[in-house]
C-alpha cells in the first residue's frame, strides 16, 4: 500500500510542470539516441556494419539508462525522504524499492518503443525472446541490489553520490553499448592472437554488460550480438556474472537490513 | 480501582538511549578519514533518557511533560518505532499510530485528496481503511470544496486542519500526539476540543499526548509522567504531575554568576541564602507549611531575615513578614511555619531576604535596608490544591466573608 502510493507520488510528479508530461519518458531516451548515433555511428563509425546496429544501440541506452536511473534514485532515496523517515516508521526498503519501481515504469515504456521500432524495420523474432523475462528480471536485481548498498552508505558518506556518478561513467564505456562488443575483438586482434576474444570474455564478466548482450541477443540480433554464452563454453565462466548480481543482492539485503533502524537518527 | 482490570496497551520497560552528536561539523569520507588518523571518536555520547518504565493501558489519555531537552520527544519516538532502544524494551499491542508532526510526507504539488491517501498509506492504513474514513476527514476538516485543488494552493491554515484531520480521524488503537493541540481558528479548537473529551470517553481509545499546556494535561489525561533529564520524576495523578511541572518551570535553573563570582541575591556579605521546603510541597492547603531558611551572613553586628509570599497564578504579594531579628551574623538554618488556612488553591512561592541596619540606626529604633535575597533556584515554591475550594481569588471565603447588611 504505501509502495503503491509513493511509486504514485514520485511518477506523477516526475514530470511535474513540463509540457509534454510522460511523453519525456519516451522522448528523453530517444533524443539520447539521436546524439548517440550521429557522434557514434555516423561520425566514429562505430558499427558492425549490421542493418539492426540501430536497433541496438537504442535497445543497449534503453537498458543503461534503466541501470543508472535506478541506482541513482535509489542512492539519493534514502537522503532525499529523511524527513519521512524521522517522523514515521515504515518499512524503509519500500522507499528504495519504489525508486527502483519508477526506473522501471519508465524501462518498460522505452522496451515499447524498442518493440515498436524493430516491428517496423521488419526484425525477425526468434524464439529466444522467451528467455526475456529472465534476463529482465536479473537485470532489476542488479539494479536493486546496487540501489540498496548504494542507499545505505549514502546515509554515512555523502560522497557516494559524487563517487558514483564518476563510476557509473567509467562502466558506461566499460559496457559494449555505443560500441559492439564484436569491435573490441577487431581492434585487439591485430595485437596478438587471442587477446581480442579474451578481452571480450573478460568485459562480460561485468553484470551489467553480460545482461544488456543477452538482452539484444534475445530480442534483436540472435546472430550477430555475442554473449558469455556464445563466447565461452566454459559453464563455472558463464556463471560468473550471474553469481556475482545474486551475491550482489544478497550483499545488499544484508548490508541494508543490519543499518536501516539507524537511519532516521544519523540523518 | 477497577481501572488496572483494563489491558496494557504499551509497555515501556528500563528504555535507555543515547545519541552519538558529531563534535566536527562535516561529515563524510574525508572527515572519517581525518578522524581514523588522529584516533578520535569524532562524536560525544549524550545519554537522553536513562532507564524509563511505565504502562498505558487501554483507554487512557496519557500525559508526557517536560521541559525543553528533557527527553519527551526521543521517548515518544521510541514508542513510535521510529528509533531503537539500547536497552530495554518496548511492547506495543494494537495499531498504534504516530503523529510526531502533523501532515508527514505531504506535498503541496499533490491534490489534498492524494494526498490524505498518501499520508494514509504511510501510516500504515489500507486503502479500503481510508476509503472507510476518509469523508469523515474531509468533514472534520471542512474542506470539501477543496480536495481535488493541490495543496500548495491552501492557505497555512487549511493545510493544518487536514493534516489535524487525518490526525485525529485516524482509525488507530493508539494515538500519539505531539504538540500539536494549538491549530485552527477558534471554531475548529472547539470541535477539537470536543472531539478529545469524546475520545477521552471512549474506553476502546488510547491516546498519548506529549505537551506543555498543563490545562490540557489536567482537562483531558487521566494519567502522566512527568521527565527530567531523561528520568521519569512525576508518574500517576495527572494533577500530581502538572503541579510538578509547573514548579520545575518556576524553580529555573538560573544558576548565573554576577561579574564578582556570586550567584544572583547573593554577595561577599551573604554567602548562601536559600529556603528548603519541609512540608511537602503540594499540599491542600489544611497544615501549616513547614520551610527552613539555610544562610552563611558575614561581617553585620545585627541582620536580619524577611520572607515574601508570591502568588504566581493571580500575581502580586499577598504576605510580607517584616524584619525578623537574627542577631550577629554567622552561618545556621532558621525553621518557620506558615499558616495557609486563609489561603485558596494556586501556586505560590516563597523569597527570602537578608537586611541590616542603614548606617546610623540602632537596634532599638530599626530602620533597614536589603542587602541579599534568595534567587529563583534558591526560592521555594508550592502548590496549595484543594478540590473543595475555587481558586478565583487569593483569600478563602473563611479568610474573609462578605456580610450583608440590610
Amino acid at each position: 500500500m504505501i509502495l503503491r502510493e509513493l511509486v504514485k507520488t514520485d511518477f506523477l510528479l516526475r514530470y511535474q510542470g513540463s509540457f509534454l508530461g510522460i511523453a519525456w519518458s519516451v522522448l528523453k531516451p530517444l533524443m539520447l539516441f539521436c546524439v548517440m548515433y550521429v557522434v557514434f555511428v555516423k561520425f566514429l563509425r562505430f558499427s558492425d556494419g549490421t542493418e539492426t546496429f540501430p536497433l541496438v544501440l537504442l535497445l543497449g541506452i534503453s537498458l543503461w539508462n534503466f541501470f543508472t536511473e535506478a541506482t541513482t534514485l535509489g542512492l539519493c532515496s534514502m537522503t532525499t525522504r529523511g524527513d519521512l523517515l524521522r517522523k514515521i516508521n515504515f518499512p524503509k526498503y519500500i522507499i528504495v524499492i519504489s525508486a527502483t519501481i519508477n526506473a522501471l515504469i519508465c524501462l518498460s515504456i522505452n522496451l515499447g518503443v524498442v518493440v515498436v521500432a524493430c516491428i517496423l524495420s521488419g526484425v525477425q523474432f526468434t524464439a529466444n525472446i522467451l528467455w526475456l523475462p529472465l534476463n529482465l528480471a536479473q537485470l532489476y536485481v542488479l539494479a536493486l541490489a546496487v540501489a540498496l548498498l548504494l542507499s545505505t552508505l549514502n546515509v554515512y558518506f555523502r560522497d557516494v553520490q559524487h563517487i558514483w556518478e564518476v563510476f557509473l561513467q567509467g562502466l558506461f564505456y566499460a559496457t559494449p553499448i555505443i560500441y559492439p562488443l564484436s569491435m573490441v575483438g577487431d581492434k585487439l586482434a591485430s595485437v596478438a592472437p587471442g587477446v581480442g576474444l579474451l578481452v571480450e570474455k573478460l568485459m562480460l564478466l561485468n553484470p551489467a554488460a553480460q545482461i544488456i548482450q543477452d538482452i539484444r541477443h534475445n530480442l534483436i540480433a540472435p546472430m550477430t550480438t555475442d554473449t558469455i554464452w556464445t563466447l565461452s563454453d566454459n559453464l563455472v565462466f558463464q556463471l560468473i556474472p550471474v553469481a556475482l548480481t545474486f551475491v550482489l543482492l544478497g550483499l545488499g539485503i544484508h548490508v541494508f537490513k543490519k543499518y536501516s533502524p539507524k537511519f532516521a537518527e544519523v540523518m | 480501582m477497577m481501572a488496572e482490570d483494563r489491558k496494557v496497551v504499551l509497555k515501556v520497560d528500563n528504555v535507555e538511549k543515547s545519541f552519538r552528536l558529531p563534535t566536527e561539523q562535516a561529515s563524510g569520507v574525508k572527515q572519517l578519514l581525518i578522524n581514523w588518523t588522529k584516533g578520535i571518536k569524532g562524536y560525544r555520547e549524550q545519554q537522553v533518557l536513562r532507564g524509563v518504565s511505565f504502562e498505558v493501558r487501554q483507554g487512557d489519555f496519557f500525559g508526557i511533560v517536560g521541559r525543553n531537552g528533557s527527553g519527551k520527544s526521543t521517548l515518544l519516538k521510541l514508542i513510535s518505532q521510529i528509533y531503537v532502544p539500547e536497552c530495554g524494551s518496548i511492547t506495543v499491542d494494537g495499531k498504534l499510530v504516530p503523529f510526531i508532526e502533523l501532515g508527514v510526507g505531504f506535498n503541496p504539488e499533490l491534490t489534498g485528496r492524494e494526498n490524505v491517501y498518501l499520508n494514509g498509506a504511510l501510516l500504515g492504513f489500507s486503502r479500503t481503511e481510508i476509503d472507510a474514513m476518509y469523508d469523515d476527514i474531509v468533514d472534520f476538516a471542512e474542506l470539501h470544496d477543496f480536495m481535488d485543488q493541490k495543496l500548495k494552493n491552501y492557505s497555512s491554515g487549511m493545510q493544518v486542519r487536514l493534516a489535524f484531520s487525518v490526525a485525529i480521524k485516524a482509525q488507530g488503537d493508539i494515538l500519539v500526539l505531539d504538540e500539536v493541540l494549538a491549530v485552527g481558528d477558534e471554531a475548529f479548537q472547539r470541535k477539537c476540543d470536543n472531539f478529545f473529551a469524546s475520545v477521552k470517553k471512549d474506553p476502546t481509545k488510547t491516546v498519548i499526548l506529549v505537551t506543555h499546556s498543563m490545562d490540557a494535561v489536567k482537562k483531558y489525561c487521566n494519567k502522566a509522567i512527568l521527565i527530567k533529564d531523561g528520568k521519569i520524576v512525576a508518574s500517576g495523578d495527572k494533577d500530581d504531575v502538572a503541579d510538578r511541572y509547573s514548579i520545575e518551570n518556576v524553580a529555573s535553573s538560573d544558576r548565573e554568576l554576577s561579574p564578582d563570582g556570586y550567584e544572583v541575591g547573593l554577595n561577599k556579605t551573604v554567602r548562601n541564602l536559600s529556603i528548603v521546603p519541609e512540608s511537602p510541597i503540594i499540599t491542600n492547603g489544611r497544615d501549616p507549611f513547614v520551610f527552613s531558611v539555610k544562610y552563611d551572613v558575614r561581617d553585620l553586628d545585627t541582620f536580619y531575615l524577611a520572607i515574601m509570599l508570591h502568588d504566581l497564578k493571580r500575581g502580586g504579594m499577598p504576605f510580607y513578614s517584616d524584619d525578623i531579628p537574627m542577631g550577629v551574623s554567622g552561618a545556621g538554618v532558621a525553621r518557620f511555619s506558615l499558616p495557609l488556612d486563609a489561603l485558596n488553591p494556586g501556586q505560590y512561592k516563597l523569597v527570602a531576604y537578608v537586611r541590616k541596619l542603614v548606617d546610623g540606626a540602632s537596634p532599638e529604633y530599626p530602620d533597614t535596608e536589603f542587602v541579599g535575597f534568595t534567587n529563583d533556584a534558591r526560592s521555594c515554591a508550592f502548590i496549595i490544591r484543594n478540590p473543595e475550594l475555587n481558586s478565583y481569588a487569593l483569600l478563602t471565603k473563611s479568610a474573609l466573608a462578605l456580610e450583608r447588611l440590610d
